[in-house]
């Protein structure tokens, strides 16, 4: 048999075709700002190794404007990377059965944010008081 | 009919003996409260350009024959209704992500042809029982295991919704995945083995990367997403080498 021609639609600019598509790619491009937020923690674990006055050095950097700036939209992003994270985890978390029944979605989603909420107070409690 | 109104369906064309590629089409179509859009393109196939191509069969949702791009959502044309567009227009396109053939007839064949077989969408038992033996036999907890993943009816709006496999098509794809879960998911079924070179590859699991829209637009929340993500965790316990501990199926 002959093969139909047939028409291949490009896909170039895929993710601006549907508000979900945007949501995923929001969802993916927050991961940055966690990198960068883990790699200048990662340069302050490495200035605390070399005294004093290196780690002052990375405090006062961590207190300039852009810094502010940057941390504020990390943490908006990584709010939104959580908010994701749990919302998709009935989908990752592996088969949960309780008497036959799969775990219900809102207990995993609402058990993630559970643990999210304790572990920021105990977080806090501890950077705060401690 | 007493509520009679005309809506605007713009409809994709797309000729291969003439056309390089395709273009827009618009037609006024009268519809009334229970008009679907598959009805609203009977009406121009019927009435007023009868080379308009496209494929329906059931009109109840159960075939799997007219999903089409409706707006840009992957959808049953026979489980919408042109009331919920009105006073807007509505934009039919073939299911995203195949290749065109005619009109809003897609070429299915990488699925029905390549992906489907794939996957053994069948039981392979440990060894074939004789007739004498009798039924195989679940009980409802073994039927629960697989039962939503069945009740796929390879429609393909899950591969519309993917944009990896837009990107790639030789991601195996929602469907595939999900039927391929059936089958492992079943205590009837020993094939694990058989189809576990496809599930671990990139092309298999591996390569979903959770946009999660296939398991919005299946129209039997057959939820492929789910079953695709749950086999990464088999997946790598099968890397492991501890799968079979963890998750016994039986010695039967």
């Amino acid at each position: 048999m002959a093969q139909a021609r047939t028409y291949v639609r490009p896909m170039q600019g895929w993710w601006r075709r549907n508000p979900y598509f945007v949501r995923y790619m929001i969802r993916e491009a927050s991961s940055v700002f966690l990198a960068i937020y883990t790699l200048i923690l990662l340069v302050g674990l490495l200035r605390l190794t070399q005294g004093e006055a290196a780690y002052e050095g990375w405090r006062a950097v961590l207190g300039s404007p852009p810094s502010i700036l940057f941390h504020w939209l990390a943490l908006l992003t990584v709010g939104y990377h959580a908010y994701t994270w749990w919302k998709v985890a009935p989908k990752t978390a592996p088969d949960i059965r309780i008497g036959g029944r799969p775990l219900p979605e809102i207990a995993i989603t609402g058990g993630g944010w559970a643990a999210t909420v304790v572990a920021s107070v105990l977080v806090y409690v501890i950077v705060r008081w401690m | 009919m007493a509520d009679t109104r005309t809506i605007e369906i713009e409809v994709l064309r797309y000729n291969p003996e003439r056309d390089t590629e395709p273009r827009f089409q618009s037609f006024q179509v009268p519809f009334s409260h229970d008009t679907s859009v598959l009805q609203g393109l009977q009406y121009i196939k019927d009435h007023l350009d009868g080379s308009l191509t496209f494929r329906w069969s059931c009109r109840m949702a159960i075939c799997g024959s007219c999903g089409k791009m409706v707006n840009g959502v992957p959808q049953l044309s026979c489980h919408v209704f042109l009331r919920d567009y009105y006073p807007g227009k509505v934009r039919v396109e073939p299911l995203n992500h195949f290749p065109v053939l005619r009109d809003l007839a897609i070429d299915q064949s990488d699925f029905f042809e390549s992906k489907l077989p794939a996957i053994k969408p069948y039981i392979v038992p440990k060894q074939d029982k004789p007739l004498a033996a009798g039924t195989h036999r679940q009980t409802p907890q073994q039927f629960q295991q697989y039962y939503p993943y069945s009740q796929c009816i390879n429609c393909l709006l899950c591969y519309a919704a993917c944009p990896q496999y837009g990107l790639k098509p030789e991601f195996t794809g929602p469907a595939a995945l999900a039927l391929l879960h059936r089958y492992n998911a079943d205590s009837r079924d020993r094939g694990w083995d058989e189809r576990a070179e496809l599930l671990n590859a990139e092309e298999g699991v591996w390569g979903c990367t959770l946009v999660g829209y296939c398991s919005e637009v299946c129209p039997k929340h057959v939820d492929p997403a789910r079953a695709i993500n749950q086999n990464k965790v088999n997946s790598t316990m099968d890397y492991f080498g501890v799968r079979k501990l963890l998750m016994p199926k039986g010695d039967d």
